[in-house]
């Protein structure tokens, strides 16, 4: 846990210094120095790619706009996801019926029309693409919330809880939704790397960020078309970007046998 | 030569020693029972036993069986002993048979595994195996799943799975724990019966259980063996501190106290309440008939029954955590309505419950401090945190905790612990009625004393009403004024405690009380008074719903309810209630 969180770290802080320690700007282009592998002497640490612009800045950025997404978007489903599953699960019954009916329409929609329907009806922008890719996640989130919760509210300590009169609201945040947390932990750590996918995948089809802005994901894309001649261009991304992803599994691992061991006797 | 020779064995798992050198012999054919309570070691020394310990485990000494070393076999070598010539009955046998095997698959599988028998032959002793334990109808059950069977027939499986390949020794770790005292009796008939001249290795906790029935006892206390010998002599003059305390935590009857004379005034009653509840098939269960039962002031009202007599049903409507069919509970002469959310936060706060399992009647997630704080939180809001804080410490110093229990989280407490911090929380709003759901039933001997002897306190110094519901006639005779039985969601006697123990009216409380275990070795115990198990209620059986099971059933039974009628001082619910001498 210590070491993937310091990798984690390491890498979150150089993504925002390392633009100030390089003298190159991210949508810079000099048509001089196309293609420049990576090197110390014209401090193109991480090289150039087909425009002339400086790799490591420009990595860095993706990383910071990659964690971004990842990060809004997890934080987007969790509150929506926890709070809507935990709601339905508790209260059961009727309510339980028609708030899980509108989960599994929106389930019926295809994302990436739903996607394109944001794009088309709002300008493009950062915080549409954070919500898309929340609006998304939640739906599986409230299903597992939803099922611990029908589990966790036939405990004696939530009888316990009502018998005394606790409110409602108070039993499902007080109660029912820190018992939530190994599992919601562990998802959470899912939906991370699942939310860079989906950022990535967007950007390919050019409904996610928008040039010269980049993400991890469409550094890789770019990467891809030019690997045959400058594999840094490649290389250097997609390990940064398998990097950040295995970070997040074993903190994840290490956070829920952390959750866990206060069950444990 | 004895049968199994234990020497010096030691189960350490990391730096801490589970089981601590402990010898002891079993010879053939004997009887010999383990007692202790949980934690003493007594699980762990059968699983070493059986070389079924977890990987984890450090195991030193010796363990010889009928004079092969059992510590230098290899695992196969150890299947094969294991297999032939030691049995072994868990106390769950939900968890000890396979859920997606058929009954007889598996038993067939034990045959086969170790070429006993083959095709058919297998199958014609698997059936036989399975009426020899008793199950009706064995060609049926040979096809039945697990999960169709109710605990007691799944007992009898497993305890069928344990003597099919004839075994010398037969190890059973508290094969009735999770049983109804009725069925209890009946399976430790079976094993008796069953037994033959193999060797029998009883773990238990409860000392009634082994007292007409093993030769031999082993006193167990943390990892320890603390004394061993002859059952009759250990009873009569124990000689260890600790053997004499769960003695004395058995005995617990003869406690000899006079009980807070219960004043007449009425605190609660139902009246007519009935529970149902629809399961998957949307099919109507009724798990309570018209109950009608009051409590008085300063009163203790036990309600016994097996599993499946209502008993939960009943105070969880009346508590408003279900909702009930029809009836009425009246407190201080009002009406309480619906649900408890409905309820005022006056009549919240004078019903309290405590649960059977304080491990999940408590919030893992949440400090002690926390917990039995919250009711404070929602009755008393106006409360500062330091006040709050205050109280709760003086709660659990009440309980017999002290500061230093604030800061934990439930895992780090005892079961005992844990109960005493659920009972802080259901008193710290100083309730009028205290309803004890089993709240001793998970606990060690010693400790249900404890706990037993702080509700008595309370009940003493400030007139609390107690309801509570147990399946342990010993405790309830010790801490009752009042006994209500109850049988498949039907009322079928209440009468004043001494008098329902001295003269029982009702056939079925007669065989509850014949049920509970004697701790008397010079008692022989009796065999179960009750044949078969609690019907479904899903088809509650005509008439007396207990005449099946009744001995004293005539034809009339089957066709008429008998309904409450008074005897004295008790309501009895039986059609021969005058004529019968029980």
């Amino acid at each position: 846990m210590k070491k993937s969180g310091g990798i984690l770290l390491f890498i979150l802080v150089l993504a925002i210094v390392g633009p100030w320690l390089s003298p190159h700007e991210y949508q810079d282009t000099n048509f001089g120095e196309i293609f420049n592998a990576p090197s110390f002497a014209g401090m193109h640490f991480f090289g150039t790619d087909d425009l002339g612009r400086d790799l490591f800045v420009r990595t860095m950025l993706g990383i910071r706009i990659t964690l971004l997404v990842a990060v809004v978007a997890s934080v987007v489903s969790l509150l929506i996801g926890v709070t809507y599953g935990a709601v339905a699960g508790y209260v059961g019954g009727r309510v339980d019926a028609v708030m899980m009916r509108f989960v599994d329409t929106l389930y019926a929609l295809p994302f990436i029309f739903f996607v394109i329907l944001l794009m088309v009806a709002f300008e493009r922008n950062f915080l549409l693409i954070f919500i898309a890719i929340g609006a998304i996640n939640w739906l599986d989130m409230a299903r597992i919330v939803r099922g611990q919760t029908l589990s966790l509210r036939e405990r004696e300590f939530v009888d316990a809880a009502r018998l005394t009169g606790v409110s409602t609201a108070r039993i499902i945040f007080r109660h029912i939704a820190p018992n939530l947390l190994g599992i919601v932990v562990v998802y959470v750590t899912l939906t991370i790397p699942q939310a860079i996918l989906v950022e990535s995948f967007l950007s390919f089809l050019g409904l996610g960020i928008q040039e010269p802005q980049t993400s991890l994901g469409s550094l890789v894309d770019g990467g891809v078309n030019q690997m045959e001649g400058a594999a840094w261009m490649l290389l250097i991304p997609a390990a940064l970007l398998a990097l950040i992803l295995m970070c997040c599994n074993f903190l994840g691992d290490a956070l829920r046998d952390f959750f866990d061991a206060r069950k444990a006797p | 030569m004895s049968l199994l020779e234990v020497n010096d064995l030691t189960v350490r798992y990391g730096d801490s020693a589970v089981v601590d050198s402990v010898s002891f012999v079993v010879n053939r054919g004997e009887s010999v029972g383990i007692v202790g309570e949980s934690g003493s070691g007594k699980s762990q020394t059968a699983l070493s036993i059986l070389g079924l310990l977890p990987g984890n485990a450090t195991v030193t000494g010796s363990i010889r069986f009928d004079g092969q070393e059992l510590a230098d076999k290899t695992d196969q070598q150890l299947d094969a002993i294991r297999a032939m010539s030691i049995g072994i009955v868990f106390q769950d046998p939900m968890q000890a048979l396979n859920p997606y095997l058929r009954v007889g698959q598996q038993l067939r599988q034990i045959l086969l595994q170790h070429e006993l028998a083959n095709g058919a032959e297998a199958d014609e002793k698997v059936k036989k195996m399975l009426g020899r334990v008793g199950l009706p109808d064995p060609e049926r059950q040979f096809h039945a799943f697990p999960h169709e069977l109710s605990g007691g027939m799944r007992q009898r499986v497993m305890i069928a799975s344990a003597i099919i390949c004839e075994p010398d020794l037969l190890i059973a770790d508290e094969p009735t724990t999770a049983l109804d005292v009725t069925v209890q009796a009946q399976i430790l008939d079976l094993l008796e019966e069953l037994r033959d001249d193999t060797a029998l290795l009883l773990i238990t906790h409860d000392l009634g259980i082994v007292a007409g029935r093993c030769e031999r006892l082993l006193v167990f206390d943390g990892g320890r063996l603390v004394e061993s010998g002859a059952t009759t002599s250990i009873f009569s003059s124990p000689e260890n501190a600790h053997t004499e305390k769960l003695l004395a935590a058995a005995l617990r009857t003869d406690r000899g106290e006079i009980r807070a004379a219960a004043n007449g005034k009425t605190v609660l009653g139902v009246d007519n309440a009935s529970v149902s509840y629809r399961d998957k098939s949307k099919e109507r269960l009724v798990a309570v008939t018209d109950v009608s039962l009051s409590l008085r002031e300063a009163e203790t009202l036990a309600i016994v029954g097996e599993s499946g007599s209502g008993k939960s049903s009943l105070v969880r409507g009346l508590l408003g955590l279900i909702p009930m069919r029809a009836g009425r509970v009246v407190y201080a002469g009002e009406s309480l309505e619906g649900p408890v959310q409905f309820r005022s936060a006056a009549q919240r706060r004078d019903l309290q419950l405590i649960f059977q399992d304080p491990a999940s009647a408590l919030n893992p997630q949440m400090r002690v401090q926390t917990i039995v704080g919250e009711p404070l939180l929602v009755h008393e809001a106006a409360m500062s945190a330091d006040a709050r804080k205050e109280s709760v410490a003086s709660i659990l110093n009440k309980v017999g905790l002290d500061e230093s229990y604030l800061r934990r989280f439930p895992h780090q407490l005892s079961g005992g612990q844990a109960q005493r911090v659920a009972i802080a929380r259901a008193l710290i709003l100083e309730p009028r009625i205290l309803i004890c759901d089993e709240a001793v039933a998970a606990l060690d001997g010693s400790v249900r004393e404890q706990v037993l002897e702080l509700l008595n306190d309370v009940q003493r110094d400030t007139g609390l009403s107690i309801i509570f519901i147990s399946h342990d006639l010993a405790v309830v005779r010790s801490v009752s004024h009042r006994v209500a039985v109850m049988y498949l969601g039907q009322l079928v006697e209440v009468a004043e405690t001494a008098s329902l123990f001295s003269r029982p009216r009702h056939p079925y409380t007669r065989a509850l009380i014949d049920a509970s275990p004697i701790p008397d070795p010079r008692v022989a115990p009796a065999s179960a008074p009750l044949k078969g198990e609690v019907p479904s209620l899903l088809t509650p059986p005509t008439g007396c719903v207990f005449h099946p099971r009744c001995v004293f059933a005539q034809e009339d039974c089957s066709k008429k309810q008998p309904g409450l009628r008074r005897f004295g001082g008790s309501r009895v619910s039986c059609h021969r209630a005058d004529e019968l001498e029980l």
